[in-house]
């Protein structure tokens, strides 16, 4: 089978966002679609799996055009996709999400014959190597068996093209590699694939074919032999970019920040943060590595004031703030940059002036009493607009209106821009684009330098590994690793993040 | 792909605003802001004659809807009553707005109103030997800590105990109707040789003073429309400051647009609930006193006259904008008065006006209707455009 798409064109409001778009895959071969968050790449998909109709250009299989008017019509032509965010029913079993929708019946009355469901899902498991037990229940089971049942959901629904998009944003690197095999393994059996990342190694190792999507547009297309990391950042961005954080030895000062037997509950009660202690010292950054899920979220945010700790001490600079509000800490000079910026870190309703005093409005000079002063915040935005290369036409925008790696840029102009002492800094360059990444990190170390305690929070290993002066692994609530940062390894820390200890 | 589609994808993503960011936008965008409401108010009157075409047949919908517009403007008298009846509208508007705009839905108008009445014709009748530029601004302030009273308590449950202000307002509603009741019969309250529920009439020095008298027309001093208005439309203007000018609106609008990034830039989610909820029961209070102040001159049980349920409509037809409250106040209004005259000009009851407010608000929640009829392009989607296709 051999699926292509010729001239594909979709606009919207002031944007094209697929510009003459051709893509093909055919049986047997993994087709890399690479490019930053805003690309278009996921438009391009929802375009093939009939979500979204094109303005221009044509679907076609084996040579003949189809038409999709909804995912049935993609599924039913054989196109399987794979979500980044799995659509499965926590309390049901395996067999159970596998058939929704598509159950096997027997018996005059239509009755759901789990049997044959079951064997079926056994079967194609054992097939592709997928290991799934089909009466197990969704919810204990860890990521990366859940994305095999999405996988099996597909192969179930007999897709021959199977669309992954952004795979492996939640899988641990052995994870990563047991689901590279499965990859290479439907390839061998002659499904056709096409992976869609942002991840310049992983593009490498897994594809055949790498289609690299820029503003709409495809920009060029490769072969992993042919090319290199340096050369494919530059094509996925349009510029060279430095793909190494570049610094300097730390020059560690006195610890800033202390935590001593912190224990933190999630909103569940459950224990999420078990009895960690960690410095944090002037000029120096430390990274703390994990799987999302393993405590940092709530680590973070008892050390930010938005949840209380139930036990331990944390220490600023000698002062106990374990209790401290987010508005203590702040005029403490403890800059944070939220894990989920839409949630925490923006309105996204306010405009980009309002946001940028979000947590600096109260006092002068942004006002005076009850009174604000509105022009001092719009001189001030306009100020860090220019300074952080916010990308905006004005400051009188909503911050929604922005990109990812705008809105990112946005929190950080906000947290560094005054004095900063400490920073507490999570997820930094999730999702955003490259040349934000390298900015947003510069602009970290520039702070190291400067002498503030630094604390990264990411489940990039990568970034991790670039930024961290020192680095701790997390995993289940508990502190399992202490690795100095010259010295870590990716490999080395993808074992102490699937719980290794030590 | 034969069919080209417009729509946005099923799945809202992320940071797509609820409905009550819808009602209470933050930028002033004039497309939603204006042409939808105007839409939504047209097609209202439209489908509103049908009504009497299938009640009356089509000989009435000329002279009715003639009679509701003359009614209205025409001639200084309509436009008396029109403002005279949006005015407590404009002010209980006002609190609903205010309430949307902190992300809480106000049922409880009506009630704080009530309250807020009552406690304003109690000192208005109650102190005496004081001149009116004193006893009306006292009264006012009774009035208005009345409303913010009964506001403060759903607001505190709210923030203390998670209590949903829709139901806690609803319930306060029929509390103060019955407290009121009680507070009526009472012998201080009640004037002598009476014995059903109503209250000792307000002093003159308590009193709204009448502000058409010098108009050089027959009967000017006979125009109802009082001071109330002048009044209404400042507290307009204190509201639009509040919101947009002082740190607390700044608080108040970030607490209802994401309460996670309020409490993240160090904001008190469940003092700036209290605040909201208590300064809105004064507005309320405020519509309440507006009316035993003005032409009433006491309390009696119904003084309330729904308006705090309207207010709610007319919050949702002004986006909850101060600008926004009081234009759709005045059109409320002016339905009001026009169609009283349309129910003695015609065989059309005033009903029908009640079934065009219900049209309008229908065509208000259900933007995307208009926007099907009359082909409207735009206007929420601005948001969306970098939502549409990322990552």
């Amino acid at each position: 089978m051999r699926l292509e798409l010729r001239n594909v064109t979709k606009r919207f409001p002031g944007v094209i966002a697929n510009d003459s778009v051709d893509l093909a895959v055919s049986s047997g071969e993994i087709v890399g679609l690479l490019g930053e968050n805003g690309a278009g790449k996921t438009t391009l998909m929802n375009i093939l799996y009939g979500l979204y109709g094109a303005d221009e250009g044509e679907i076609l299989i084996d040579g003949k055009v189809v038409h999709f008017d909804g995912p049935g019509d993609a599924i039913a032509a054989g196109i399987g996709m794979v979500h980044q965010h799995f659509m499965l029913v926590p309390v049901f079993n395996v067999t159970e999400n596998v058939v929704l929708g598509v159950e096997p019946t027997a018996g005059p009355l239509g009755a759901i014959d789990m049997e044959e469901a079951r064997r079926e899902v056994r079967e194609i498991s054992t097939q592709y190597g997928l290991e799934v037990d089909p009466t197990a229940i969704v919810e204990d089971l860890p990521v990366g068996v859940q994305q095999r049942i999405e996988i099996i959901k597909v192969l179930f629904r007999e897709a021959e093209i199977i669309v992954f998009d952004e795979p492996t944003a939640v899988l641990t690197p052995q994870e990563v590699e047991d689901f590279f095999e499965i990859v290479r393994s439907l390839r061998e059996s002659g499904k056709g694939i096409i992976f869609i990342t942002h991840k310049l190694g992983e593009m490498l190792e897994i594809a055949d074919r790498i289609a690299v999507l820029r503003r709409g547009k495809i920009v060029g297309e490769t072969r992993p032999a042919e090319t290199s990391r340096e050369a494919l950042a530059e094509m996925m961005v349009g510029r060279p970019v430095d793909l190494v954080v570049d610094k300097s030895a730390a020059e560690p000062g006195e610890p800033v920040l202390s935590v001593r037997d912190l224990v933190v509950q999630d909103d569940r009660l459950h224990t999420a943060v078990d009895d960690v202690s960690f410095d944090v010292h002037a000029g120096e950054i430390v990274g703390v590595a994990g799987v999302q899920g393993n405590g940092q979220t709530e680590l973070v945010e008892a050390l930010t004031g938005l949840i209380l700790p139930i036990a331990g001490k944390v220490t600023l600079n000698g002062k106990d703030v374990t209790l401290a509000s987010p508005r203590e800490l702040h005029a403490s000079s403890v800059a944070h940059v939220p894990e989920d910026r839409q949630r925490d870190g923006l309105v996204l309703s306010f405009d980009l002036t309002e946001n940028l005093v979000l947590d600096s409005y109260y006092a002068r000079p942004y006002s005076r009493g009850v009174v604000m002063d509105w022009e001092e915040a719009r001189r001030h935005a306009d100020e860090l607009i220019e300074q952080y290369d916010i990308r905006t036409p004005s400051a009188q925008i909503s911050a929604s209106s922005l990109s990812g790696g705008n809105q990112q840029k946005l929190i950080v102009a906000r947290e560094f821009a005054r004095e900063t002492k400490l920073i507490i800094a999570s997820q930094p360059t999730r999702g955003i684009d490259v040349g934000s990444i390298e900015y947003i990190h510069q602009r970290i170390v520039e702070e190291r330098d400067a002498g503030a305690a630094v604390l990264i929070v990411s489940s990039e290993l990568d970034e991790i590994l670039a930024l961290s002066d020192r680095i701790l692994v997390m995993y289940r609530g508990k502190i399992v690793a202490e690795v100095a940062g010259s010295e870590a390894t990716a490999s080395q820390l993808g074992l102490y993040m699937a719980g290794a200890s030590a | 792909m034969t069919e080209v589609k417009q729509s946005p994808p099923d799945k809202q993503p992320e940071g797509e605003p609820t409905w009550i960011q819808r009602v209470a936008p933050q930028g002033i965008d004039l497309r939603s802001v204006l042409v939808i409401p105007l839409l939504a108010v047209l097609t209202a009157l439209v489908v509103g004659m049908f009504f009497i075409l299938f009640t009356e047949g089509a000989n009435a919908i000329l002279p009715a809807y003639g009679a509701l517009f003359s009614g209205a403007f025409v001639g200084w008298s309509s436009i008396s009553e029109t403002l005279l009846l949006s005015t407590p509208l404009i002010l209980a508007g006002l609190s609903v707005a205010i309430g949307f705009r902190a992300g809480l839905f106000n049922i409880g108008a009506e009630g704080q109103m009530t309250i807020g009445g009552l406690t304003a014709v109690i000192v208005g009748f109650s102190v005496q030997g004081i001149p009116g530029i004193i006893h009306l601004p006292l009264a006012l302030i009774a009035g208005f800590l009345g409303g913010a009273l009964w506001g403060f308590i759903p607001g505190f449950l709210r923030a203390k105990t998670g209590a949903h202000e829709v139901i806690t307002t609803i319930m306060l509603n029929f509390i103060a109707f019955r407290t009121m009741d009680y507070i009526l019969k009472l012998p201080a309250i009640q004037p002598e040789g009476r014995f059903d529920p109503i209250s000792k009439n307000v002093l003159e020095s308590a009193r709204f003073p009448r502000i058409l008298g010098w108009l050089p027309v027959d009967g000017a001093s006979g125009l109802r429309l009082h001071l109330g208005f002048l009044v209404a439309i400042a507290v307009a203007f204190v509201v639009y400051w509040v919101l947009f000018k002082s740190t607390i609106g700044f608080e108040f609008r970030a607490v209802g647009a994401n309460p996670h990034a309020a409490k993240y830039g160090g904001m008190s989610v469940a003092g700036a609930i209290i605040l909201v909820m208590a300064f809105a029961g004064g507005l309320a209070g405020l519509a309440g006193s507006n009316e035993t102040l003005g032409v009433l001159g006491r309390a009696a049980p119904g003084f309330t006259s729904q308006i705090g349920f309207d207010a709610i409509a007319l919050a949702l037809l002004g986006r909850s904008h101060p600008a926004g409250v009081v234009l759709s106040a005045i059109l409320f209004g002016a339905l009001r008065a026009g169609g009283r005259t349309m129910q003695v000009q015609s065989e059309v009851g005033i009903d029908l006006i009640v079934i065009v407010q219900a049209l309008i608000i229908i065509f208000i929640a259900a933007p995307e209707l208009v926007r099907a009829i009359y082909r409207v392009r735009g206007g929420k989607e601005t948001g969306q455009l970098t939502r549409g296709w990322s990552t």
